[in-house]
């Protein structure tokens, strides 16, 4: 069976089973199509809060442990899990350790990516010296995996301007903090992935996984990649790239080129869009405060995780989210570019310039 | 005798009051397929099959058994239902009052309506234990009341006549079955300010606010159903399967997979049923998911949630006091409900809670727990 056909056939399986709901067992029963199938699961922004000692925010930890027990769910079992970042909120040992105790009931081995949150207390020397290195490369079942912290900025925000870590870590917490800084992937990490890709033939799907998004959304919210262009370059050369972020806590995809891009749901609490790129001045009132929820009663709506099929070298993006129905963001082999299975009614031309 | 004298009196009602009777205060209009619409005949068929004992292996048990008028339509203060030789299944009987305003049926909405429901507890083994609905089919088309009203009803005889009758007729019964005008209503609709007492009308208030009931347990603008037909883990029950959920998840949709019925599979086997709504949908979201049930008539139901495990009603508001704990140091599942969370509730608000839920008893109903006790 062809993969369009298999997707094909998962449009029509949700359009017959009411309300799209899939029993995703059946379908990897069903489509298995080699040995060479398989699914990673996607877990991201738990922000992990202490509030002090052992008190940590209640509303998060139940995001990431529900998220924890519903992947210990899947059937057949993924390959392994990626984390995307901001594991904790302010980048404390308590809340990186609560955190990884959390993530210590899942069943699978996890990969983890350096949030902002994660690092800006102190450069991520704890987060490392847990979790091992920020940035790496590795093969599986066919597919060229590459791990990068992307939220890095420049020296001389990070070292010239406060008076400590705490300090520098609460300014680069705020979402839309006038202080702040872009992130970046930066030169050094840019002349390693050159180098590692550099051995990678050009028709191995790549999967690229980063904190911030490798393409430019909005800046005033840092969703947001500096040298997002130069990264895009060196992914140019390959027919099959995907990046996969977090950071955003919403569901976005775009196709720029030959790169697909897709987001993860937070587990901890959903952002709202951005305004982004008005040519008219916006009267909305600023946003300075945190919204944490969607519905005041069902706290984990609009959060959620997803898992990853990579069967096709182009992945497809099924979100599970907590009080909602699931949602499937799939590559689409006749329009070249990632799309929601069943909200299709408006499509969005893709972003090809910022 | 008294069933059936019952079964007149109400079959004559409805031969003299028009089928399109107004709803009572503080519902809608009662949601009628349309290709199952109502009429008296229907309607008093409905009943008669409702209770007929012999549609079960025993020829003991009726749906009447379980859902019992004088009990408000369950069969309080059981725990669990008893079907056939007293065999117990794994939930309590939720009431049939209101049910048609329902958007699923079954304590997991595994189906969709009235008419879906009414077919499968005639097969179930600890219910009424057929081994398949022929032996209905050959009662509804050789008893003489029966063929006649099937005549009458649907214009079928003989091999005409399908359980799609059997179960509509059924279906247009349970129509029939709703109760407004409780003192809430008359209170709260009718605008009669002394129809609730002090203690309900303060309990309206946490109800609507600090107890943050409402949010599931729905009131709307002209009428109150008291449910938002979803399903939510409230923590109830889901400790026995806590450990082995991926275990029994995982087993249970391989054998859905190869053809077990979902309905027996829930009844029969305790860590299955806790499954709850995951067992029909499949949803990682939906692990241990139950539907909310109305609170209409509630003080007349005991026991209370899917199985039956809190006594009182004073038993449920602390257990949500506790954010959906029994004792406060209980634990607490990872797939319960981001609704549930403790609650801060001060000195009163809990006897005025229970008060107001005492306040949603229907007339028809008011004195029916008494009668029985």
């Amino acid at each position: 069976m062809t993969d369009s056909s298999r997707r094909t056939f998962i449009k029509g399986a949700g359009t017959l089973l009411a309300g799209g709901l899939l029993p995703v067992s059946l379908v990897e029963l069903v489509f298995a199509k080699t040995s060479d199938n398989f699914t990673f699961a996607y877990i991201s922004d738990s922000h992990i809060q202490q509030i002090s000692g052992n008190e940590f925010v209640r509303n998060f930890d139940r995001g990431l442990i529900r998220a924890v027990a519903e992947c210990n769910l899947m059937d057949p079992k993924p390959d392994f899990v990626i984390y995307g970042g901001d594991l904790a909120q302010l980048g404390s040992k308590p809340e990186i350790d609560h955190g990884l105790e959390i993530m210590s009931a899942l069943n699978y081995k996890t990969h983890y990516v350096m949030g902002e949150h994660d690092y800006y207390l102190d450069l991520g020397e704890y987060w490392e010296s847990q979790l091992g290195p920020q940035h790496y490369s590795f093969d599986h079942k066919g597919v060229h995996f590459v791990i990068l912290n992307s939220i890095l900025t420049y020296d001389d925000w990070t070292h010239n301007r406060w008076s400590s870590g705490e300090e520098r870590m609460g300014v680069m917490a705020g979402l839309d903090n006038p202080n702040g800084s872009p992130f970046m992937v930066g030169d050094a990490q840019r002349v390693w992935l050159k180098k590692d890709l550099d051995k990678v033939s050009k028709d191995t799907p790549l999967v690229v996984l980063s904190h911030s998004p490798l393409q430019k959304i909005y800046k005033g919210w840092n969703f947001w990649t500096e040298d997002a262009e130069q990264i895009q370059a060196l992914l140019k050369p390959f027919n099959k790239v995907n990046v996969l972020y977090g950071h955003v806590h919403q569901i976005q995809y775009n196709q720029i080129g030959n790169i697909s891009f897709n987001s993860a749901m937070a587990t901890a609490w959903p952002w709202p869009y951005p305004s982004s790129f008005l040519k008219s001045a916006s009267h909305v009132p600023k946003l300075t405060v945190k919204m944490n929820r969607a519905d005041p009663f069902f706290e984990r709506d609009a959060t959620g995780w997803q898992f990853i099929d990579v069967n096709s070298g182009n992945v497809d993006v099924q979100y599970s989210l907590t009080d909602n129905k699931p949602r499937t963001v799939a590559f689409s082999d006749k329009k070249k570019q990632p799309q929601d299975t069943q909200y299709q009614d408006k499509t969005i031309p893709p972003q090809e310039h910022y | 005798m008294k069933k059936f004298a019952s079964w007149a009196v109400f079959s004559l009602l409805w031969l003299v009051v028009p089928v399109s009777v107004a709803e009572p205060l503080g519902l809608p209009p009662v949601p009628v397929p349309a290709d199952n619409p109502q009429s008296p005949e229907k309607i008093a068929l409905g009943d008669k099959l409702f209770h007929d004992t012999r549609f079960s292996a025993t020829g003991e048990v009726s749906c009447a058994t379980c859902h019992d008028r004088g009990k408000v339509f369950t069969d309080s203060p059981l725990r669990v239902s008893e079907g056939i030789n007293k065999l117990t299944g794994t939930r309590n009987a939720p009431t049939v009052v209101n049910a048609a305003y329902m958007t699923s049926m079954f304590w997991d909405g595994r189906e969709p309506d009235l008419e879906g429901q009414s077919g499968q507890p005639f097969l179930n083994p600890v219910e009424m234990a057929l081994p398949d609905h022929q032996p209905i089919l050959d009662i509804v088309r050789k008893d003489p009341d029966y063929v006649a009203a099937f005549k009458t009803v649907f214009g079928k005889s003989g091999d005409q006549v399908t359980m799609k009758e059997v179960k509509q007729a059924i279906a247009s019964f349970e129509r029939t079955l709703v109760s407004g005008d409780s003192p809430f209503d008359r209170y709260y609709f009718g605008g009669e300010t002394d129809a609730m007492s002090a203690a309900a009308i303060r309990g309206l208030e946490v109800f609507l606010n600090r107890g943050r009931c409402v949010s599931c347990h729905t009131i709307s603008q002209n009428y109150a159903l008291f449910t938002d037909n979803r399903f939510h883990n409230l923590n109830v029950g889901f400790e026995r399967i806590g450990k082995d959920v991926t275990e029994l998840a995982n087993a249970f949709s391989a054998a859905k997979a190869t053809g077990t019925d979902v309905d027996i599979a829930v009844l029969t086997n305790k860590n299955t049923s806790e499954l709850g709504r995951f067992a029909v949908d499949d949803q990682w979201t939906s692990m241990g998911g139950f539907k909310t049930p109305t609170l209409r008539n509630i003080e007349k139901t005991a026991p209370y949630m899917h199985d039956g495990s809190l006594k009182t009603l004073k038993d449920v508001v602390d257990f949500y006091i506790n954010g959906g704990r029994v004792k406060e140091t209980d634990p607490v599942n990872a797939f319960q409900s981001g609704g549930i969370r403790q609650l801060d509730f001060t000195g009163r608000d809990k006897s005025d809670l229970v008060a107001f839920m005492k306040a949603l008893t229907s007339p028809d109903y008011a004195s029916e727990g008494e009668k029985t006790q």
